[in-house]
């Protein structure tokens, strides 16, 4: 317990806490000062709690260490280039660590631990959603200064925000695990900075959840003022934690991009990397250039709450459809960046499972890039019911439908791998063919979306949020568990329980086609996203029942899933060899990885996807070299 | 070959039937309207898409796991062979081609729905927490339901009090949004007769889920008969109590507070005159003419027990206005 105490998490928390009533408490004095208000229904005034929400980052940075080595070297004193790890065991993951293995780890737990409290969220939504009036969740019950129907939206809200930091964590655990051993590198390009990309992850999911307990904020993930500039104070918390988490994701994929350019090894010419590689570079580049603007978004409806800036308060000349312009700017593109790793997933295991070669490499690998590009201009589609210039609605249409031109490259290109394949069926190739039956879904429900006039009925329905729900879990849920479970054996030396597995898998798949064509069937017909309540007369009762009991078996899924891990990490049948009888670099060498990676560097020598070649390799391993680490250009 | 023959046969009929079967459930509400007419047209076309699409993918997914599965006891590798340029450039230009086949279809049909007819009939839309308001300007009336005579092009002017709200019939299929600052514009011509029901598709707070007020299409002659029967009431209704009826109507009052006792946002209104007010802070007053006052013009000052006054705008109204109001609330009994 003490050592628990005593980690770089429980220090973090601890001087967020500090932080947090210090800058507080720096803003009450200021006003007491100037003969201001110094309470308010939250005990903070709200520019108090701005400060200190913000102040409570910086502490949690300096408490934790993550930021120490920059400051030693502002200080002159040079620090090691790599450290030596200084904790063992569980202790590793609650402390800085510079290894890419280690924060990729740290990445996925976290994004498991908030993907079970977005989960939570949505089957406390769920549930009152059963039956049509309101049953729990009523206007006489209140919690955190709100009744039961701004709860339900302040939880429907944060399910979207949530969930939107566990998917972006997701994919950086993923991305830092696998692609540095997939490159033949040491560690990342800059590991300070990938572990403070990290931590600064973990206060922004605090502020996030302080939102709940500082009166909510009834607006939707979209925080589309001027909704959002009349919630509560928890809104300046929502605001804030998405812009700390922006920082998170912005220079992980700086160090990516610099990791794939400069570190590859010898051999590795662009159009032999990894396909996994090629798509975590097309959502680094989306990530590192477009975060900015969901951040500059909320930070301006923030300043206009705190200083009277009318941005979009059209009293003072601002115009409310400005913020859905740069809200959209990075939060369509941000679909991608959640999809295009777990659509790398199905590229990269499905030659693996298939015992064939990837059908058309470089198709493949120029399609992610071009889903990257098309998306940073496709995003006023979310805007043909704003009132924009009429005009606009035709070209956001046309780039729009064009997305489907790569999308359509990938679904083709996965068939053609499958056929006259030998096809192997492990727990990791289920959710890999999940993903791509469930993302199809989503890819063909897309387009009517994209025709302005059918939009103008589907807009803001529960078609909507079907057609969301199957792309999401189609292009990340089930390619991240796929990934899990192909990658387990490689970080523990272990895998994980099949049978609990399969039945993760045959439990949650049904329930989740259920879920969603459910979701579209009454979107259609009538039934709007975001309301706590429908109309009886309406008919959708039974409906929203069995969604109900959908999705509390796919979260008894997630659960069985959740045991598997943590149980297989002790218990799991030993797996230090090539599980998978793949090609990748990362399975010609002994599991667990040890800690700086390969012992002997090797050079790329043939295709990555050979497989059904006689006598082709992909790599090939160096003679053992006299001096352990080699330096490299 | 024959591999082939099989799966373009059972491409074909899993298209058919994924249609058929679609068609058949029924995916849209009723049409209620010209432009209802030709959005369904379109989503028919997509719906045709999407299933020959699913098949296409889907089929030789599942032939695939099936007929090229490793059979007990098999080892080694697949065929081997890593692409074929023809095949992907074919499967980029013809999809190129359906798209813009699709763009070109969906470009039409919003130029069909948004056709004006130089003889549309404008009704003013006022959209707030948490109702819909609707002023027919050469009448005088102002209504809380919106009454459209059948097979005649309206065109609503819309604008918001507070935040975006949406305009939604799903029978009419048309959305648009309301936006503070700015008027838009609704083009609808209703074709079947029928009582149906707005509904705010934009999130605008607790009470969104409740922002429902009810559209009725007539017959032109029910609608004159209810323009008249409106003219009456208005003119009518020039007492004191009649006229805080409609100041009620018109500044959206009702969105909150109900005049038949049941709980919405705010206080219902059924005896609220002379009654005794409990506070959150455990203090209690008589709601007199000048609570009442109070209560408009600052609803901050008391937070009446169980709601909560934050979610209430001030109302800048006159002694007059507040006075016929009060007059309205005495006769809610």
């Amino acid at each position: 317990m003490k050592k628990f105490l005593s980690t770089a998490l429980m220090r973090g928390l601890f001087w967020q806490f500090v932080g947090t009533l210090l800058g507080a408490g720096l803003i009450t004095g200021i006003r007491a000062a100037l003969g201001l208000s110094v309470t308010d229904k939250f005990f903070f005034t709200e520019p108090a709690w701005v400060l200190g929400g913000f102040m409570g980052v910086l502490f949690f940075l300096g408490g934790n260490g993550s930021v120490s080595d920059w400051f030693k070297w502002a200080r002159g004193i040079d620090t090691p280039e790599h450290h030596e790890e200084r904790y063992s065991g569980w202790e590793k993951y609650f402390n800085v660590s510079l290894d890419h293995k280690v924060i990729g780890i740290q990445y996925i737990v976290t994004a498991l631990l908030l993907i079970s409290i977005g989960g939570l969220f949505a089957l406390i939504f769920r549930t009152e959603l059963a039956q049509s009036q309101l049953q729990f969740l009523t206007v006489d019950m209140k919690l955190f200064g709100q009744n039961g129907p701004q709860l339900y939206n302040t939880l429907m809200s944060l399910h979207g925000m949530i969930m939107i930091v566990s998917i972006l964590l997701g994919i950086a655990g993923i991305i830092n695990y696998v692609v540095p051993l997939m490159l033949g590198a040491q560690d990342m390009a800059f590991p300070r900075l990938n572990a403070f990309s990290y931590w600064v992850a973990v206060p922004a999911a605090v502020l996030l959840l302080m939102s709940l307990v500082l009166g909510g904020f009834g607006t939707g993930w979209t925080g589309y003022p001027p909704l959002s500039a009349r919630a509560p104070v928890g809104v300046q918390m929502f605001f804030l934690g998405v812009f700390t988490a922006g920082w998170s994701s912005i220079l992980g994929a700086l160090n990516v991009l610099a990791t794939v350019i400069r570190m590859r090894s010898k051999g590795m010419v662009a159009m032999r990397m990894p396909i996994f590689v090629w798509a975590a570079v097309a959502t680094s580049i989306i990530a590192l250039t477009a975060t900015q603007l969901i951040g500059l978004s909320f930070q301006l409806v923030m300043f206009q709450r705190l200083f009277g800036m009318g941005f979009f308060d059209p009293a003072k000349g601002g115009n409310p459809v400005l913020f859905q312009h740069l809200f959209w700017f990075y939060s369509h593109p941000a679909v991608y960046v959640f999809v295009l790793p777990g659509l790398g997933v199905i590229s990269e295991l499905l030659p693996v499972f298939a015992r064939k070669p990837l059908f058309g490499y470089r198709w493949v690998a120029m399609s992610s890039l071009g889903i990257a590009l098309v998306g940073f201009v496709v995003w006023a589609h979310h805007m043909f019911t704003s009132g924009m210039n009429e005009y606009l609605r035709l070209p956001f249409m046309y780039s729009t439908l064009l997305v489907a031109i790569p999308t359509g490259v990938k679904f083709f290109s996965w068939v053609a791998t499958l056929w006259k394949g030998k096809i192997v069926f492990p727990t990791p190739m289920l959710f890999v063919l999940g993903g791509i039956v469930v993302f199809l879904l989503g890819g063909l429900t897309g387009p009517p979306n994209a025709t302005v006039s059918v939009d103008l009925h589907l807009h803001d329905t529960y078609f909507i949020v079907g057609h969301f729900h199957d792309t999401i879990f189609g292009g990340f849920v089930f390619p991240f568990f796929a990934a899990l479970y192909y990658w387990f054996p490689k970080a523990t030396g272990r895998r994980m329980n099949e049978t609990l597995g399969k039945i993760h898998f045959w439990l949650m798949t049904p329930s989740f086609f259920v879920l969603t064509f459910g979701m579209m069937r009454i979107g259609l017909l009538g039934m709007r996203r975001r309301i706590v309540d429908y109309d009886p007369a309406l008919g959708f009762d039974t409906t929203h029942l069995i969604l109900t009991i959908a999705g509390y078996l796919i979260g008894l899924s997630v659960l069985i899933f959740i045991y598997n891990f943590f149980n297989s990490i002790k218990n799991g049948e030993i797996a230090d060899g090539n599980v998978w009888n793949s090609r990748s670099p990362e399975w010609q060498v002994p599991s667990p990885m040890p800690t700086h990676n390969y012992d002997q560097p090797f050079e790329v020598v043939g295709e990555p996807y050979d497989y059904g070649l006689p006598g082709s390799k992909y790599v090939e391993f160096a003679a053992p070299a006299k001096s352990k680490h080699i330096t490299k250009g | 070959m024959r591999h082939f023959v099989i799966v373009g046969i059972l491409v074909i009929v899993m298209a058919i039937l994924t249609y058929v079967g679609l068609d058949a459930v029924g995916l849209m509400p009723v049409e209620a309207s010209l432009q209802a007419v030709s959005i369904d047209h379109l989503w028919n076309w997509q719906v045709i898409m999407m299933s020959f699409l699913f098949a296409l993918i889907f089929v030789p997914l599942v032939y695939s796991l099936v007929v090229f599965r490793r059979r007990k006891g098999e080892i080694g590798d697949g065929e081997h062979f890593e692409g074929n340029t023809t095949l992907e450039i074919t499967w980029t230009v013809l999809p190129l081609f359906a798209v813009l086949a699709f763009a070109y279809m969906g470009a039409y049909s919003l130029g069909e729905i948004n056709r004006v007819d130089p003889d549309a009939l404008s009704i003013k839309v006022k959209a707030q927490q948490f109702t819909w308001t609707f002023e027919y300007p050469e009448y005088g009336i102002i209504s809380k339901e919106l009454h459209l005579p059948v097979n005649q092009q309206m065109v609503l002017k819309m604008e918001s009090g507070d935040v975006i709200h949406s305009f939604w019939v799903p029978e009419f299929r048309v959305k648009q949004d309301v936006v503070p600052g700015r008027v838009t514009e609704y083009r609808i011509t209703p074709t079947l007769l029928g009582n149906y029901k707005v509904r705010c598709a934009e999130l605008c707070g607790a009470s969104h889920a409740y922002m429902i007020n009810p559209v009725i299409v007539n017959t032109q002659a029910d609608y004159d008969a209810w323009i008249a029967e409106q003219q009456a009431i208005a003119i009518a209704s020039q007492t004191p109590e009649g006229k805080g009826q409609l100041l009620t109507v018109k500044n959206g009052c009702t969105g909150c507070h109900t005049v038949d006792g049941s709980k919405l946002v705010g206080p219902s209104w059924l005896g609220t005159y002379g009654s005794i007010r409990k506070f959150a802070d455990g203090t209690s007053t008589v709601a007199d003419d000048a609570y009442i006052t109070e209560s408009i013009r600052n609803p901050l000052a008391h937070e009446v027990a169980g709601f909560s006054p934050s979610t209430m705008p001030p109302y800048t109204l006159t002694d007059e206005e507040i006075a016929n109001i009060i007059a309205y609330l005495k006769t809610l009994k």
